[in-house]
């Protein structure tokens, strides 16, 4: 649990009608009265359509469209590390440093990251395209050092991948087969 | 020992899919299940079975499932738990990646059993592809009349939902689980009640693991007392191991409850031995959460029995020179590795995945955040080291949850056994 304080921006938030679809499916996944439990999925869809970040725009669109009051849309969104309550670049390099993956090196790919974006853990790069943290075990010990980039999982790294996946970033071609990474995209078996 | 149940298909071609699945005998313990059993045989297999929970504590799962109060009228709910947020384990995942309907099988059969009609699988929200193969494996299976209404002609009727959390440890125990799934903050609640009584939206809710539900399809097929017929004792059937830290082969095994533990650490079949030549320095065998074992301690009993790879010679020698099978998060150590790091690191970890509600928790893993800090980075007292020793104890046991028990035992291990490594830090410092 860290401290945060929100940002207002002041913006117009709007799902698109594709999403806003899908929110109304997936409310449907829970018994009546319970629709507070699209919370944490509606969470993810608006950090990754409205902005890379929540701001307390968004977090306040987000409680009108659950039905609830927006503190307690802050509470949640205050608990969880995978919402971003900082301005964040385009791309989120999360660095894992918990133990296992530590021993194998995962402390020397932290400081290589640091060293090459010329950043501290928690910034962002001038040019807005990277955000440096160092996040706990993500569920991959055995593939060390890892790391995530806007959810994508990145194994067995070495300086020499670092450079590589990080000049791919740069170059920044979105592919098709983003669009099918997002999280409307998952949730595919809806009834 | 090479007994394979869970991955023994991982091979196939397209085994994610239903097609591959179904060719090689998938579902077919749904089919049985559905039209030459009743609910309570089921249950009744799994019991025999001897099955323990796969997530960490060892429970057994019939025996868990009998206390699920089906006097009310309340809709009942199973909630796969699927957050695998231990420092070590990789393995629920490695499983629903592989073999997606494995998982749904056993979520079928379990449900069945239970009398649920809705299912949740509640994975952690960094596992966002696995969310996609999950929800293809479902669709395919309410496309082929294993989900949905009326399955397979049957009267009973089931609806599996995945959810993902967001990033928080504390979410994979089961009442901060069942509050995340709510939408709230994954504050464990206090107990009892006891989410049998009283756990999803109030109504009697059974959380389990991953493995163990995956495993209920093969004990299905094979029948309980088959079942456990593998493994050694109490520890029945196989168990999946993540293996990683300074090994040469990492990555998730499925061994034969039994197997000796200098088997599972030098065979190639296994782990393949320490990385670069080294030595074995420690292990922790069952996640971060378990104590930590030097290497003689690990590969053999305090009185000379080499240990297995079981519930019950793992704890052998209880805290004092034992350790736990837990969730199979097998962590292993090499010569070089420092232990004051490490369990700084791990305490760090803690004290982030704190909730924050109960003090001994909140302030205890900082405060030992704080001094294991001082011991590693040269400013530490030798007084420190009885400090942490005293400040893990008045954790232990003080807590609404486990997880402050769980950041005191690798603490409160460290010391016990690396006592010596603490010393020299301050002393070199
Ligand atoms: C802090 C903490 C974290 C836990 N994390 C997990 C987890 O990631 N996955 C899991 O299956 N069980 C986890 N558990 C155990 C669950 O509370 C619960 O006992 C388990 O899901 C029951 O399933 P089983 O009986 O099939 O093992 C955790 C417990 C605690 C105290
Ligand atoms: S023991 Fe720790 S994690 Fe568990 S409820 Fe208390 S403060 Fe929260
Ligand atoms: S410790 Fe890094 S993925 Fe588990």
């Amino acid at each position: 649990m860290d401290n945060h304080l929100l940002i207002k921006e002041n913006k117009p938030v709007a799902f698109s009608a594709e999403t806003l679809e899908t929110i109304n499916q997936l409310s449907k996944r829970y018994p009546e009265g319970e629709r507070k439990s699209i919370l944490l999925p509606v969470l993810h869809m608006a950090q990754e359509e409205l902005g890379g970040y929540l701001t307390i725009d968004i977090l306040d669109y987000v409680a009108s469209l659950v039905g609830i009051s927006p503190v307690e849309v802050y509470e949640v969104a205050t608990f969880y590390s995978m919402y971003y309550l900082d301005k964040v670049g385009k791309y989120v390099l999360e660095v894992c440093r918990t133990g296992p993956c530590a021993i194998c090196g995962g402390e020397r790919i932290a400081d290589y990251l640091r060293e090459v974006l010329k950043i501290k853990t928690g910034e962002t790069t001038a040019d807005g395209l990277f955000t440096l943290r160092e996040v706990e075990c993500l569920g991959g010990c055995g593939y060390a050092p890892v790391m995530q980039v806007n959810t994508e999982f990145y194994e067995y790294l070495t300086n020499e991948k670092v450079d590589k996946i990080l000049s791919d970033l740069r170059a920044g071609a979105e592919k098709e087969t983003d669009q099918q990474k997002r999280w409307v995209a998952q949730f595919s078996s809806q009834i | 020992m090479g007994s394979s149940i869970l991955l023994a298909n991982i091979g196939v071609p397209g085994i994610r899919n239903l097609k591959a699945y179904r060719a090689s005998g998938g579902y077919s313990a749904v089919e049985k299940a559905l039209r030459e059993m009743t609910p309570a045989q089921v249950a009744q297999e799994v019991t025999r079975s001897g099955l323990r929970g796969r997530g960490g504590a060892g429970f057994p799962t019939g025996l868990k499932w009998s206390f699920l109060d089906r006097k009310t009228d309340k809709p009942r709910y199973l909630v796969c738990n699927a957050d695998e947020s231990e420092p070590g384990t990789f393995k629920d995942r490695f499983l629903m990646d592989k073999i997606p309907h494995l998982l749904i099988e056993g979520l079928i059969l379990s449900s069945y059993a239970l009398g649920v009609n809705n299912c949740y699988i509640y994975i952690r929200g960094e596992f966002k592809y696995l969310v996609g193969i999950l929800e293809k494996a479902i669709r395919e299976a309410h496309q082929n009349r294993f989900l949905g209404e009326k399955i397979l002609g049957s009267d009973f009727s089931l609806n599996i939902f995945v959810h993902p959390g967001a990033g928080a440890y504390i979410c994979g125990e089961e009442t901060a689980l069942l509050e995340s799934l709510e939408g709230k903050r994954g504050n464990p609640r206090i107990k009892p009640p006891f989410p049998a009584f009283k756990g999803l939206y109030g109504c009697p809710t059974v959380v389990n693991n991953v493995e163990t539900l995956a495993t209920v399809g093969p004990i299905i097929s094979m029948g309980g007392e088959e079942y456990a017929k593998i493994g050694k004792g109490k520890s029945t059937g196989t168990k999946l191991i993540s293996a990683c830290g300074n090994i040469n082969n990492p990555g998730v095994y499925e061994i034969e409850m039994g197997l000796l533990l200098d088997d599972f650490i030098y065979s190639p079949a296994y782990c393949g031995g320490i990385a670069k030549g080294k030595k074995l320095k420690a292990v922790i065998p069952g996640g971060s959460s378990v104590p930590i074992l030097p290497a003689d301690l690990i590969l053999r009993t305090l009185n000379g029995q080499k240990r297995l790879m079981t519930y019950e010679s793992l704890a052998e020698g209880e805290f004092a020179s034992g350790t736990m099978l837990g969730s199979g998060g097998f962590i292993v150590f090499d010569e070089d590795a420092c232990i004051v790091r490490n369990t700084w690191n791990l305490t760090r970890f803690y004290r982030h995945e704190s909730c924050g509600q109960c003090s001994p928790c909140r302030e205890g893993t900082s405060w030992m955040e704080n001094v294991l800090y001082r011991l590693e980075h040269g400013s530490g007292k030798l007084s420190d080291i009885d400090l942490l020793v005293r400040v893990a104890k008045n954790i232990e046991g003080n807590t609404i949850c486990p997880l402050g028990d769980a950041a005191a035992w690798p603490v409160a291990s460290a010391i016990r056994h690396f006592r010596h490594e603490f010393e020299e830090h301050v002393k070199n410092a």
